[in-house]
């Protein structure tokens, strides 16, 4: 039996964005010990790089804002299909959640009368978002780090997870490798969170780091856990199309929500021309308007460049599309303009956008206090994920939590704005806390040797293949492939095509070969993460063939419309006993009465 | 398509050299594009770290040209490409591999610095006010992405290796950022002094020079706090009643 390191720990949490870093923390509060493994070093992972903020009812700002109007923002934004106790739960508890932060040293900005200042952002009724100028991501992953790094918690950095150990029907510990030396070690603990983030490496253009392979997806599916919504991938309709090497990097919607507005090449603001239903009656339908409302003025309705993030990416898709796009494949986004309005206009415009100055001036050599900048769509977020129980975030493994964007529920269809940012805190702390007493009722589960040495020459299988395929190309493939298949704008056959290609890909992965050692390889790291971006290329897929409608970010060019019957479904994603993925619609509960009516008076 | 030779530094602690890859050029390419596309057809295993590449995380720190910087924030368009660009790793912390150093130094001298304790808080509800002109220089220190390249000139550690004495220009703004915000009651001053050597930093500016973010390490953190320790140490009732005129101060009512 080969020797690796061990380790023991009441709950282990796998991932330090600010979802695993508040997990981490809760779990130790309630007198846990607790183990917190990233793959990164500490303070890198993807929540670094959020920029516009934390959607919390505050009403420090407009003192209309409740839970309430959260809520029904939220779900108006997800078309409905949102698991509703979830979005009821995180619209209640943002709030105490963002000043938590505060009270462990976040500096946000201020209101006039020394509060905690909020802002605009899309879908969101009032100003809404607490930030820190736009590196609201840096804020808060700092003052978790900071925090907890004083709460007896052990943080094992540049760890990956490769397989999830179970004893019988529950999770039992995590099978992983450290980056450094390339060596096993084997992680026992009586309950485990996945806060692993997002999936945007499995697309070509996309604004996701290096972080975002659906690491946490792909262990819930292979451990027996159901994954939820899987067709819902958010394009964000702003992210940078020129220089290449950046193409897809983010412009935050904190543009827009300072006053900036998207035209086409003939000059036209083209988000005036369709304007939801759903939307009409909170909608400026003049710029007089919009621009006020942009300046705060409460009785001014929001211009359309802030309605929800699928409706404008569908928007800017279709200019491009008929020919009114950019020189380099997109439309403008022009902030410049307000120049016309505003004195001190390119100050204004440094101080509220720091980072989208710099970041197009030093990578594209546009200023965005002078010109307009050229944008596009770019894969940002997935609403689906692992399946969770909405009070206690466990999955359907016992023992196995999920919280963040690996987890699933409270966005439906779409995701607002602002509303990751307060997930990853609300439903941290709580699969946090729940974590630790589930890990108060349980004892060590088993750990199966002969499935741990299995896992160990699987792992090892890439440096004895030789230099028959490189794992680079088989994940460049693979996100061309999805970008093209299944991306904005889908459809049964490229979808069906798509599978068919995936087939393909897993059969390359299994021979993909790396030079080199174990220390510190990253062909060898890359040729290790194809199968979790294999797994949740192929639940997305699946899933989406699965939705014939379309409904908030699945956008069927066959099926154009919304269907009544798929509103009231979610689509299950699981691995079935042969191994293959299973896939099943399963009705949504019915709301309770009081939500019922919030929704009902919030029309 | 114009090419560039990239002479990349390859081995371990136990040895290595300069090897040289050449790659194709392409409009707004940074250094961190040229690794990638060296990984991804060259060379699998070298090594380097990198996660937003958008200048946010503070990973993908290295010398280029000599010069230290952040790999995704340095166009080629800024290199003379005639001759090979060179690309090594930061020099102040133990070699791994390749481009990359074993950091966990820092990580454990943050670990020791006393963490943030708040006043009670200034309102029924739990909540405190702040002006935004009193946290306007704390939030300068907190742009900071721990990218660890103002520790990489800083001589007292690169050159004098005082690694148990001195916690170097990043956790000097850490510190700072924590002295100076409005609502902390903590007093870091003594060992500002006597154990994170505070007085081993003789003001040459290298760190500010470097800092990606454009944080003003010595003139607003370093100096200050220079001051502080030295009022502290000769008037330190003085001291006392200025540090809570200036605690009270801030609050704003
Ligand atoms: C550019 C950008 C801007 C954004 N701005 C906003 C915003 O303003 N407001 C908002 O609400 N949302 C925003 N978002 C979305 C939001 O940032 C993310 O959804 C959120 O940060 C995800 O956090 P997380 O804790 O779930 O995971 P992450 O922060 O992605 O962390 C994942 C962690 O898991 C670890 N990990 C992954 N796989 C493994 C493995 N196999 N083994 C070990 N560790 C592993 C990683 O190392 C990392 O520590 C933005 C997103 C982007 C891309
Ligand atoms: S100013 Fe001080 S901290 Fe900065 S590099 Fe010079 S000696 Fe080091
Ligand atoms: S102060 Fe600047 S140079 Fe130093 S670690 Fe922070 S961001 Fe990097
Ligand atoms: S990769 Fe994040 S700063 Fe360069």
């Amino acid at each position: 039996m080969a020797e690796y390191q061990r380790h023991e720990h009441d709950v282990l949490v796998i991932g330090a964005g600010g979802a695993g870093l508040r997990a981490a923390i809760e779990s130790a509060h309630s007198g846990a010990s607790v183990g917190l493994i990233c793959k990164s070093l500490l303070g890198k992972a993807h929540t670094v790089m959020a920029e516009g903020g934390i959607a919390a009812a505050l009403a420090n700002v407009d003192d209309r804002d409740n839970w309430k109007v959260h809520f029904a923002d939220t779900m108006r934004g997800g078309q409905y299909v949102n698991n509703w106790r979830m979005a009821e739960l995180h619209a209640r508890e943002a709030p105490e959640r963002v000043r938590e932060l505060e009270a462990w040293g976040a500096v946000f900005d201020r209101t006039k009368d020394g509060r905690i200042l909020q802002r605009n952002f899309g879908g969101h009724k009032y100003p809404r978002l607490a930030h820190v100028g736009d590196r609201t991501g840096l804020e808060m992953i700092r003052t978790l780090q900071d925090h907890g790094i004083h709460q007896g918690i052990d943080v094992h950095m540049e760890v990956c997870v490769l397989a999830l150990l179970k004893d019988g029907a529950r999770v039992s510990g995590a099978f992983a490798y450290d980056r450094e030396r390339g060596r096993f070690r084997i992680f026992r603990a009586k309950a485990i969170i996945l806060a692993t983030g997002g999936i945007g490496k499995a697309y070509k253009i996309t604004s996701n780091s290096w972080d975002c392979t659906g690491d946490g997806h792909a262990l819930a599916y292979h451990a027996g856990a159901e994954l939820i919504d899987m067709e819902y991938l958010q394009f964000h309709p702003t992210g940078m199309v020129w220089p290449p090497s950046v193409r897809g990097m983010l412009v935050t919607e904190g543009v827009r929500g300072e006053g900036g507005i998207l035209t086409n090449n003939d000059g036209q603001r083209f988000m005036f021309d369709f304007i939801p239903e759903n939307y009409k009656a909170q909608t400026a339908d003049n710029e007089e308007e919009g621009w006020r409302y942009t300046q705060g003025d409460k009785e001014a309705r929001r211009p359309p460049e802030l309605l929800t993030r699928d409706h404008v990416a569908r928007c800017i898709v279709r200019e491009i599309k008929e020919g009114r796009g950019t020189p380099h494949g997109g439309v403008y986004l022009d902030i410049s303009w307000i120049k016309k309005r505003l004195p001190k206009a390119e100050e204004h415009i440094k101080r509220k956008l720091p980072s989208m100055y710099h970041q197009f001036k030093q990578l594209g050599d546009v200023d965005i206090t002078r010109e307009p900048m050229e944008v596009g769509p770019t894969t940002h977020y997935i609403m689906g994920g692992v399946r969770v129980d909405a009070d206690t975030q466990m999955s359907s493994v016992p023992g196995l939590f999920a919280a963040g964007e690996c987890a699933a529920g409270i966005n439906g269809a779409n995701r607002l704005g602002g509303n990751s940012l307060s997930d990853l805190l609300v439903f941290g702390k709580r699969a946090g806390e729940f974590a630790a007493k589930f890990a108060r009722e349980q004892s060590l589960g088993g750990v199966d040797e002969a499935v741990v040495k299995k896992l160990a020459d699987e792992a090892l299988q890439p440096f004895a293949n030789g230099d028959k395929d490189n794992p680079y190309t088989v994940q460049r493939d693979l996100q061309e492939m999805m970008q093209h298949n299944v991306g904005i704008v889908r459809e049964e056959s490229e979808m069906q095509s798509a599978l068919e290609h995936l087939k393909v890909l897993w059969e390359r992965t299994k021979e993909v070969g790396v030079t080199g050692h174990r220390d510190f390889n990253p062909g060898w790291h890359t040729a290790l993460d194809l199968k979790n971006l294999l797994t949740v290329s192929e639940a997305i897929t699946r899933a989406a063939l699965e939705r014939k409608e379309s409904r908030g970010a699945q956008f069927r060019e066959d099926y154009p419309e919304k269907s009544a019957e798929f509103g009231k479904v979610n689509t299950i994603v699981w691995k079935g006993e042969d191994g293959g993925m299973q896939i099943r619609r399963e009705t949504i509960p019915e709301m309770r009465e009081e939500l019922k009516r919030i929704i009902e008076e919030m029309k | 398509m114009k090419t560039a030779v990239f002479r990349i530094w390859r081995g371990n602690a136990a040895g290595g050299e300069f090897r040289d890859y050449e790659t194709g050029v392409s409009e707004g390419m940074v250094v961190l594009d040229a690794i990638h596309h060296i990984q991804a057809t060259e060379a699998n295993d070298l090594a380097c770290r990198w996660n937003c590449k958008a200048g946010k995380c503070g990973s993908c720190s290295a010398e280029v040209n000599g010069m230290p910087r952040l790999m995704c924030m340095t166009r080629l368009s800024e290199l003379p490409l005639d001759k090979p660009v060179t690309v090594e790793p930061i020099k102040a912390f133990p070699l791994l591999k390749d481009l990359i150093t074993d950091v966990s130094w820092n990580f454990r001298v943050k670990k020791k610095i006393k963490k943030f304790k708040p006043r009670p808080p200034d309102a029924p509800d739990g909540t405190w006010r702040m002006q935004q002109e009193d946290i306007d220089r704390v939030q300068e220190f907190r742009k900071c992405i721990e990218c660890f390249l103002c520790q990489d000139v800083c001589h007292v550690l690169r050159d004098h290796r005082k690694y148990d004495e001195f916690i170097g220009p990043r956790f000097l703004i850490y510190v700072a950022a924590l002295e100076m915000h409005p609502l902390d009651t903590e007093d870091r001053l003594e060992e500002l002094r006597e154990t994170q050597g505070i007085g081993y930093c003789n003001i040459t500016k290298c760190c500010t020079k470097v800092c990606p973010e454009s944080i003003h390490i010595t003139d607003n953190a370093i100096i200050p706090l220079k001051e502080r320790v030295v009022d502290d140490y000769y008037d330190p009732l003085g001291w006392l009643w200025k540090k809570m005129r200036r605690k009270k101060g801030s609050g704003g009512s």
